[in-house]
């Protein structure tokens, strides 16, 4: 079953698809407008770098050099913060002043029940739904701070359109592709993450809690694709999701 | 006044916090010691490294010509009268007392001459981190500074009308009663009105939003059984206990 959020008549309504491709409200009536989607969660949204094996692979050389010094053990972890989070159809801003921002086509894991101390092998019974992320970020030339500044500005993290029930998804199988105005970018398949969904949900519960609602993005790959305002990118997963958005330029938008 | 989130009888409140630290609940007077302090505020969590001069010298750094800014999550937030975990088998963990300033409507493209009319109030933070599991990527890494229950905040925040200059505020802490730690906020590096301007100039802060502020120098490491507190003149003082991994999952159970 497909969950999501949309805004209607200035209020937030909880929406099911259905077979037919319907959109049924929360009261049981059919959705008759197009409809004004929402991020599809409200908890936390975590980010998983450097997870993706063409971006360890193009990094390996630097590992042992300065500022690293050693490979990253632990997940290296991000927060993509509220105000970025937004639904499919609404625009991605490109900020006045930047030079080049890129997409980052992942998958989303929605976290069910609350996960303390999750081993491996229970992991996946942690997680309710999954669904379809675009980890929108300035290039970054370095990780070795914080990506604040490249990472959380205003609509940098589409999410949706919707969440799938996470039951019968393998997650290992799926295949996230990117398009920029219809044309195929990137692909970035998840059986190539460095730690696997059920492990880094074990490796990050080890130290922190992930409550019902939360999201884990599970790893971008080397970044490939650079978005412009007037572009449109869509980023979809078989089985989960198309998530589309425009990209305009922030000054258009104030 | 002063504005506390507690929980009394399992029901969650929003108080205001009387002279002698009891809170109203539905008319009824409840002593500070007879609810649960949780954190004063739910938005997004801004940390600061290195943001006094003295603290980035302790640590062998210059200090940064950008603010070093992290993230938090709620999951590591606790509130005041609280345990923190010291993990087992780690050499260093420490404390950071700190002034978090609590943002009170929403924030964009703010100058720092006009920062302050967007400041609702101030709370008390402790920024604990545990050194061993620092790495070089995306540093301070979640692991270090978003573990569980390692970020105390409250008890409460005060009104920015009650607290005539922010910038000339002492900071102490003690552990078991010993003063180890003090200096003033008018030794930041990046003040209040800059860091608003700053945050503000590539993101959207709302209200709720929390921005903890740096720590200065005087930091030791805390073991189990430790009490620590940490204040700032005029705002709080906020007292947190250290527990053992076996004896946070005793209290757990119970």
């Amino acid at each position: 079953m497909a969950r999501g959020r949309i805004l209607l008549n200035r209020q937030v309504r909880d929406v099911t698809l259905q077979a037919d491709g319907n959109l049924l409200l929360d009261n049981g009536n059919p959705l008759m407008e197009s409809p004004q989607w929402l991020a599809p969660v409200t908890g936390t949204v975590y980010g998983a770098a450097l997870n993706h094996r063409s971006l360890i692979e193009s990094l390996a050389g630097a590992f042992e050099d300065a500022p690293y010094k050693a490979a990253p053990q632990a997940p290296v972890l991000f927060i993509k913060t509220s105000n970025t989070q937004i639904g499919h159809g609404a625009p991605i801003l490109f900020p006045a002043g930047v030079d080049r921002i890129q997409a980052g086509g992942a998958l989303g894991i929605v976290i069910g029940k609350t996960a303390r101390k999750v081993s491996a092998e229970q992991a996946l019974a942690y997680i309710a739904a999954y669904t379809v992320v675009n980890e929108v970020s300035q290039p970054e030339d370095s990780f070795y701070r914080p990506a604040v500044k490249a990472k959380c500005r205003d609509s940098f993290c589409p999410i949706g359109p919707w969440l799938i029930d996470a039951r019968r998804v393998d997650p290992q199988t799926l295949v996230v592709e990117t398009y920029v105005n219809g044309t195929l970018r990137e692909t970035n398949r998840c059986a190539d993450l460095v730690r696997s969904v059920p492990q880094l949900i074990a490796d990050i519960s080890s130290f922190m809690t992930l409550e019902p609602g939360d999201l884990l993005i599970a790893g971008t790959p080397l970044r490939s694709v650079d978005l412009q305002a007037g572009d449109t990118v869509t980023v979809a997963i078989e089985g989960i999701g198309r998530l589309e958005n425009p990209v305009i330029a922030e000054e258009a938008a104030r | 006044m002063k504005h506390a989130r507690i929980r009394y009888q399992g029901q969650t409140h929003n108080v205001m916090v009387n002279e002698d630290h009891s809170v109203t609940v539905n008319g009824q007077r409840l002593s500070a010691d007879d609810v649960t302090w949780l954190p004063p505020a739910q938005g997004t969590v801004f940390a600061l490294g290195l943001n006094y001069a003295d603290h980035a010298a302790e640590l062998a750094f210059k200090a940064p010509t950008e603010p070093l800014v992290f993230l938090k999550s709620p999951s590591t937030l606790t509130g005041h009268q609280q345990v923190s975990v010291r993990p087992d088998n780690v050499a260093y963990m420490h404390y950071e007392c700190e002034l978090v300033v609590i943002i009170g409507k929403t924030a964009r493209h703010v100058s720092r001459e006009h920062a302050m009319d967007y400041v609702a109030g101030y709370s008390v933070c402790n920024d604990y981190a545990v050194r061993d599991f620092l790495e070089n990527y995306y540093r301070p890494n979640l692991r270090v500074k978003n573990r569980d229950t390692l970020t105390p905040i409250g008890p409460w925040w005060v009104d920015k009308a009650d607290v005539a200059d922010p910038a000339n505020l002492t900071l102490r802490t003690w552990v078991n009663g010993k003063l180890t730690q003090q200096g003033n906020t008018r030794d930041m590096v990046f003040d209040i009105p800059f860091l608003i301007e700053y945050l503000s100039s590539f993101m959207t802060l709302s209200p709720g939003d929390m921005i903890a502020t740096g720590t200065p120098e005087g930091l030791a490491d805390v073991v189990p059984g430790d009490e620590v507190v940490v204040e700032v003149e005029g705002v709080g003082r906020l007292v947190n206990r250290i527990v053992s991994e076996s004896e946070y999952e005793n209290l757990r159970g119970r």
